[in-house]
């Protein structure tokens, strides 16, 4: 199993904390890896929440590229984070030559367009960057986004958390996505790397979706260009999200109605019956199955967990007003918020999606047997 | 035969037939059932001359022979007659004393089985016993990192869509809009196919649709069943039971005026309408039933003369262009029942297959496709189709499924796999690989014959006579001193054990590769098969 913890804050914090506190639930991970995914973002980025920053693992010559690249099609760098490695790499982390989190001005042909065109544009830039790693291996592009950081590493989290020195003031955010990776079927690739990313949904997974294949047949052959990768079981979880949300144009009380719908019994028995019926009928290709924890966030900050139909993977939610956090493992939680009412905390069952919105008031339980609040 | 008796060409002997009767004097009572029971007349009375020597030790009684009589059972070697293997006799004989044995070696008897010019026909399907189906492994195991679940604890939801599913934009946009949404049904995935009233014995049908009822009434399981074609009983088309019945329409449009008219009296909608354009027992041919078996009943529901063969034409010649006609044919069943109804054709498995799926990908109201493989039975073909035509329904069903995946439309048009499905008995696994591959559904005829009613039949020729209307066990019978045989209520009790361990094998598959929210349709990630060019062909792991 993997482990995952996700914190959303109204004050700021150090990745180091979720990294600590993944370190609390060490005897769950195997620590054959380390994804992080932070939003919201203080320090220097705090004052360019609009320009796209782009994060990944380059070569010197991946880099040089790069520069060429971005340079050509009119984006300058606005700001950067400089990783000053140690010479020798914990063991079992790669050598690598740049980690790379860079802030970009967007060209000045781009000054006038929508902000759905910029969002197409981002997506189809991180995708032609990725391809262009794929060819000559020496780029690896997790996220190309505003106010969005990605950091991924193969090795213990707070080894290579340590090796990166993530503790650095300049870094700290108020939605923070972590997961502790355990190996399993997919060779160890950093594209295989939870969280996910696109389009400003992320999420990440504690689980194995056996209906992966089906899935992805079904993903890729939308039509739409994002949809590709599938290095993970997983990555399907935050593709369907954003196909739930940008395609389908349906909340998040919506998506575990996608993942995992009700039985046709229940659906009989609810009162968005005929809604339900549809979806799942047209839905069929994205049920889930298997053991699967997802923790996600959508572009608005909103930070969600949801269970699969059978609730076979742990999952608790706690905290209070200002901030709260998802967590695998109880003990993870009490890293994190020590002091919190215990007796508010809640672990997510298999009907339930746990939702703490951006104003961080509160954890909103959706049931899939409520009531949907549908446009009209 | 007689020392000076003539020699023709179609003389055999016992040994030159499929089947020889072993029959034991000692045990036998000549009480006379076997010849009684024997369909096709292949065993009779015989009174046999025996020479004994008559030697004494006495040298005044000189050696003499003696003659005696004895009876007992002679086979006949008559190819009009010949044994056919069912084992009736064995099974009315009270001492054991008869049963066919297969011959070792291959018959002589088919050289001849073509009198007065007409080639063979038979009922069955191809006889070929392997199958394909049977070399494929579920691989796909769970374990540590996603526990199997447990098949019998565990909940499951193991239903399919029949009908037209949208994509799931336009389908919300739709609901918001009020437009024209294509009727989806949810059904089991495994569907008794067409076998038509008439090609089947009353009593077969109404067990049969007993059986459903109950599955459907009492145990919740949404089984549905095809007419065939043959029309519908008039009692069925009025009743509420019509929800459990795919209604066919083939080229001889047989019931067809009898059902138009009924329309305005039912109570209920049919579950769908199926439009059969090819059968894989026999592609490219039309169906058919043999006078033997159009009595008065049968002409009357069908509306055509009794005591006439029945052929279906191979295809439905109302129009010049195939694909218009689908189109047409398609249009006008929706507006029978007022578009709520899915309509969805059926082909016989072939190489053509897949410009037929692109056809039907492109009308809005094709609600899915059937394709029928080679190893498909029917009630009566000739067999030289049976044995030699078609297109194996794996290959056909997996290029189907991953054509529709490259125009991702995979969910929209269901595949439906027949033909060959629990041949040698692997109901549950022939049909889960059958759905691994992209299938949404299987539907089995011979299975459902054997397992429900004891059907006879098999791949190495056994039996196979439906076509005459003589089978032993009643089921494809229209004689009722043959149908009587069969229990009506027996039959529908053997469908529901049929469906209830299909149900919990199915589980016992599925469980294991971690699947039980839904269908695991197109999951070819969970097969295996050890014959490298089935696994490329297939797309799935070689494994051995």
């Amino acid at each position: 199993m993997c482990r995952l913890l996700a914190i959303t804050s109204n004050k700021a914090l150090s990745p180091m904390v979720a990294l600590e506190a993944l370190d609390v639930m060490r005897e769950g991970h195997d620590g054959s890896g380390v994804g992080l995914f932070l939003r919201d973002l203080s320090g220097p980025f705090e004052e360019m929440k609009d320009a796209p920053i782009l994060s990944g693992i380059f070569t010197d010559q991946g880099l040089k590229r790069l520069d060429e690249f971005m340079m050509d099609i009119g984006f300058m760098t606005k700001y950067k984070l400089s990783f000053k490695l140690p010479k020798a790499s914990p063991p079992g982390v790669p050598k690598r030559d740049v980690y790379l989190v860079r802030a970009y001005e967007y060209p000045e042909d781009w000054e006038d367009l929508s902000r759905s065109e910029i969002r197409e544009r981002l997506l189809i830039l991180r995708l032609q960057l990725r391809k262009m790693g794929e060819e000559k291996e020496d780029m690896i592009v997790f996220s190309l986004w505003p106010d969005t950081i990605m950091i991924k590493e193969i090795g213990d989290p707070l080894a290579v958390a340590n090796y990166l020195q993530l503790d650095r003031k300049e870094l700290a955010a108020r939605v923070i996505l972590a997961q502790g990776r355990q190996n399993t079927n997919y060779a160890i690739n950093l594209y295989a790397c939870h969280p996910f990313f696109i389009q400003g949904y992320a999420s990440m997974t504690n689980g194995e979706n056996t209906a992966f294949i089906p899935i992805r047949e079904f993903l890729a052959s939308r039509g739409f260009h994002g949809y590709i990768g599938y290095q993970s079981d997983s990555e399907v979880f935050t593709h369907i999200l954003h196909y739930t949300q940008t395609r389908l144009g349906l909340g998040i009380e919506s998506y575990k109605h996608i993942i995992t719908p009700l039985q046709d019994g229940d659906i009989h028995d609810h009162p968005n019956a005929r809604f339900l019926k549809h979806l799942k009928h047209s839905c069929r290709k994205l049920i889930i199955d298997g053991p699967n924890c997802v923790i996600g966030c959508l572009p608005n900050n909103t930070v969600f967990m949801v269970q699969d139909r059978k609730k076979l993977r742990p999952g608790v939610v706690g905290g209070r007003e200002g901030i709260y956090c998802f967590s695998s493992e109880l003990c993870g939680l009490d890293a994190v918020i020590p002091d919190r009412d215990k007796a508010e905390d809640f672990q997510p069952m298999y009907l339930d999606t746990a939702v703490v919105r951006p104003d961080r008031q509160e954890v909103t339980l959706c049931r899939q047997t409520d009531p949907l609040p549908l446009p009209r | 035969m007689q020392t000076d008796g003539p020699v023709t060409p179609s003389t055999l002997s016992v040994k030159d037939l499929p089947w020889q009767i072993l029959w034991s004097k000692e045990k036998c009572s000549l009480c006379g059932r076997c010849t009684a029971v024997c369909p096709v007349n292949a065993i009779e009375l015989g009174v046999f001359r025996k020479r004994v020597l008559d030697v004494s030790i006495d040298p005044s009684h000189p050696p003499s022979n003696l003659y005696q009589v004895y009876h007992g059972i002679r086979q006949k070697t008559d190819p009009a007659y010949s044994c056919v293997g069912c084992a009736s006799c064995s099974l009315v004989c009270p001492n054991d004393a008869i049963f066919p044995m297969h011959s070792d070696e291959v018959d002589k008897l088919r050289f001849h089985k073509d009198r007065g010019g007409q080639p063979r026909r038979r009922g069955g399907r191809r006889n070929v016993a392997q199958s394909t189906l049977d070399q494929i492994k579920f691989i796909r195991i769970s374990m540590l990192t996603d526990p199997a679940l447990d098949a019998g604890r565990h909940e499951f939801e193991l239903r399919t869509l029949l009908g037209r599913i949208l994509p799931p934009e336009d389908n919300l946009a739709f609901l918001s809009e009020n437009g024209w949404i294509p009727p989806v049904r949810e059904i089991y995935p495994l569907i008794i196919g067409s076998m038509s009233f008439g090609a089947l014995s009353p009593n077969m049908w109404e067990g049969l649709q007993l059986g459903i009822s109950y599955l459907n009434d009492e145990l919740g399981m949404p089984v549905r069943m095809c007419t065939g074609e043959g029309g519908c009983p008039p009692r069925l088309l009025r009743s509420r039971f019509l929800k459990n019945v795919i209604l066919q329409i083939a080229s001889g449009y047989f019931g067809w005026d009898e059902i138009i008219h009924a329309i305005p009296e039912m109570k209920v909608d049919p579950c769908a309408v199926e439009i059969k354009y090819g059968q894989g027992a026999k592609p490219g041919d039309g169906g058919l039933l043999m006078w033997y078996k159009v009595n008065r009943l049968i002409a009357a529901i069908r509306g055509v003369p009794a005591g006439v063969s029945l052929p279906s034409p191979p295809t439905h010649q109302t129009k010049y262009s195939i694909e218009e006609s689908v189109a047409k044919m398609i249009q006008s069943m929706y507006m029978a029942w007022g578009f709520r109804v899915p309509v969805y054709p059926k082909i016989s498995g072939t190489s053509t297959a897949m410009a037929v799926l692109n056809n039907l990908a492109r009308n809005p109201y094709a609600g899915g496709l059937a394709i029928d493989g080679e190893d498909g039975g029917t009630g009566a073909a000739y067999n030289v189709s049976m044995n030699h035509m078609g297109y194996p329904i794996a290959s056909n069903i997996r290029d189907a499924y991953l054509t529709l995946s490259t125009i991702g439309m995979q969910n929209e048009l269901p595949l439906f796999a027949g033909g060959g499905i629990g041949k040698n008995g692997n109901l549950a696994a022939n049909a889960a690989a059958l759905i691994m591959l992209g299938a949404s559904g299987v539907q089995i005829g011979k299975y459902a014959m054997q397992a429900a009613a004891g059907c006879l039949g098999s791949e190495s020729d056994r039996c196979n006579i439906c076509n005459i209307g003589l089978c032993p066990k009643g089921i494809t019978s229209q004689d009722p001193r043959l149908y009587r045989r069969l229990d009506v209520d027996k039959v529908a009790e053997r469908v529901v054990d049929m469906y209830l361990s299909f149900d919990t094998e199915l589980k016992k598959i599925v469980a294991p590769l971690g699947r039980s929210t839904s269908l695991p349709i197109g999951m070819s990630d969970a097969l295996g098969i050890g014959d490298h060019h089935a696994a490329e062909r297939l797309k799935i792991k070689y494994v051995i």
